[in-house]
């Protein structure tokens, strides 16, 4: 994704002269193309991300577009109120960027696992959400906030996860991709957790059950209708991401099903529990212990699509 | 030409008159709403008349003029005083000011952007100015702007370690374009600056930083005046001006004293204000 973002934002770059690039002393190997590509719109504010983020704020107010750019929580939470106060307030043109979404830097430890930033940056007001599944969502979404006015906040994961989409995308923000169709369970993924959603997707499938697959790459604004539709048209709703289940995707999607009016439907959160995590391991590995892996999820989905054939609600046991 | 909007040759004791009734006018205000910061916001006043009266270029019919100085006030509960400038300087009518804080009003209790001329940036939380004041400068650079940029910081503000990192930002990237004044009335919220955290020696921090450093009696309108007095690229370092003032000046019983960091006049101690500052020539 981190790749993507990159030859995104160049182009963007090339097409529009007020983006800017500011970077708190991260992304060796990344910067170094758009540094040279454009030396008097790239800039490298240090260590110091309330610094960076105040600046960017003020660049934007005279009329630049300005990319910040860290890993992890240094964008966001280092920094809460300056996005909040000088970016969101004053509606600036200001897009965070963070590589290394979830546990996509695992074993650097607690620091480094960025798994409240959805929940807290989509409390902001005027702040846009967005954390594409694959390199694809990723190019696209990029492309996309640029021309979007006001503050965003792009949730990347690292380098080199798998292309998802097999086929060319209709990226707009705010509108969930359908990558599969089923009526049995709709599994809602944000981020880099689509490749796991479609794994599962495809198991199920073995196992004689059909998964609606929904990429929510953008957590706000949300897409109520799919949502909506996924309530009405399947069984069991699901939500994947590799963030906690406090705020974030899966408590999104619950306001919306619990405030719809509708009566209740088979519903999970699937994320990471309210503690710290403090096993030390790669990405795979902290997903895995959080129930997050293909073989993790699946259980669950199976679990709760068997719960619902009992719900007194549920299409399978009125069919009964 | 830069001194295109220079405002008028407002002689001294002019400006001192003029400063005078805008203490007034930030009583007036702080005593209708029963706000605070009355301290805060007199040290400041002679500083930003200065700058309103003779310096900034600014134009209050043209309030988002590309080629305008950016004034960004950091210490943003000080806002009665900057309010009140603007007000008398024609960004906005005098009577918004008699709704300061109240219900529905467009005045905040601390600096808010929401529409106001002559506002650049909303502040309150201490610490984000400078930053946004060292964004402003950078792009005046880049883009062979001619604006200057000026942030009033308060003391007890550069607690904040973001201060002190756009303090290391601005020299590395010789925004000789950025002016920050610093209004050290010498006492905090709670108490004495060298009570509460001691900034001394202050000066020679900021000089270390490799900032161009200025220390003046932020009451004599001559040194605020001269202070401010070099071409705007003229020595490839940002600008300091440390200006050493009295936290309630003008009031006798206010000056000096922590009380009135918080407290507002009532009525009696409003009069009695109003009189040292409308009486005394």
């Amino acid at each position: 994704m981190r790749t993507a973002f990159f030859r995104a934002l160049l182009q963007a770059a090339e097409r529009d002269e007020r983006i800017h690039l500011v970077v708190g002393d991260l992304g060796f190997g990344v910067v170094e193309t758009f540094r040279e590509r454009f030396p008097n719109r790239y800039l490298n504010a240090g260590v110091a991300e309330q610094n960076m983020t105040g600046i960017a704020a003020g660049m934007a107010l005279s009329g630049k577009i300005v990319f910040t750019y860290s890993i992890a929580n240094f964008p966001t939470l280092r920094c809460l109120e300056q996005v909040r106060n000088d970016v969101c307030y004053h509606r600036a043109n200001v897009k965070i960027v963070a590589v290394g979404g979830g546990f996509a830097y695992g074993a650097l430890g607690m620091t480094h696992h960025a798994v409240e930033d959805l929940a807290i940056l989509r409390a902001l007001p005027e702040m846009t959400v967005v954390a594409p599944g694959d390199p694809i969502e990723a190019s696209a979404a990029t492309q996309a906030i640029a021309c979007r006015p006001g503050p965003c906040y792009l949730r990347l994961g690292r380098a080199g996860e798998p292309v998802v989409h097999a086929d060319p995308i209709r990226f707009e923000i705010g509108k969930a991709i359908r990558l599969r169709e089923g009526h049995d369970v709709t599994i809602i993924s944000i981020g880099g957790m689509l490749a796991t959603a479609m794994e599962v997707a495809n198991a199920l499938m073995v196992r004689g059950l059909e998964a609606r697959v929904l990429s929510m790459h953008t957590l706000k604004p949300l897409d109520t209708e799919a949502i909506m539709a996924a309530r009405r048209e399947t069984r069991a709703v699901v939500t994947l991401e590799e963030h906690s289940v406090i705020g974030g995707l899966g408590s999104a999607v619950a306001e919306v099903l619990s405030e719809s009016g509708d009566r209740g439907i088979p519903f999970k959160r699937l994320g990471i529990g309210t503690s710290f995590t403090t096993e030390i391991g790669s990405q795979e590995f902290l997903r895995e212990k959080h129930g997050l892996s293909v073989k993790g999820v699946l259980r669950s989905v199976e679990c709760l699509v068997a719960a619902s054939e009992a719900h007194p609600t549920s299409k399978f046991a009125a069919e009964q | 030409m830069r001194r295109l909007m220079n405002h008028s040759n407002t002689r001294k004791s002019d400006l001192f008159l003029h400063a005078q009734r805008t203490r007034a006018d930030v009583l007036r205000m702080i005593h209708l709403a029963k706000s605070s910061h009355a301290g805060s916001a007199l040290s400041m006043i002679d500083l930003l008349t200065v700058l309103y009266e003779k310096i900034l270029r600014v134009d209050p019919s043209r309030p988002d003029w590309a080629a305008r100085d950016r004034f960004v006030l950091s210490k943003g509960h000080a806002c009665a005083g900057l309010y009140a400038v603007l007000a008398s300087r024609g960004f906005f009518p005098r009577d918004w000011l008699n709704d300061f804080y109240r219900d529905g009003a467009r005045l905040a209790g601390h600096v808010t952007w929401n529409g106001i001329p002559g506002i650049e940036v909303s502040t309150g939380a201490l610490g984000h100015g400078l930053a946004i004041g060292c964004g402003m400068a950078l792009v005046g650079k880049r883009d062979l702007q001619d604006y200057r940029v000026f942030v009033l910081l308060s003391d007890g503000e550069c607690d904040e370690g973001s201060v002190w990192e756009a303090a290391l930002f601005a020299p590395h990237h010789r925004l000789d374009n950025l002016v920050v004044l610093i209004d050290y009335n010498k006492i905090q919220s709670l108490a004495a600056v060298s009570d509460v955290l001691a900034l001394e020696p202050f000066a020679a921090k900021w000089k270390a930083f490799g900032w161009r450093v200025q220390e003046i009696d932020g009451h004599n309108f001559d040194q605020i005046e001269a202070a401010f007095d070099f071409p705007p690229t003229a020595n490839e370092k940002p600008n300091c001006i440390i200006a050493h003032t009295i936290k309630g000046k003008g009031v006798d019983f206010m000056e000096n004293q922590v009380l009135w960091h918080y407290r507002f006049p009532d009525d009696q101690e409003l009069a009695a204000a109003l009189s040292q500052l409308e009486g005394r020539e």
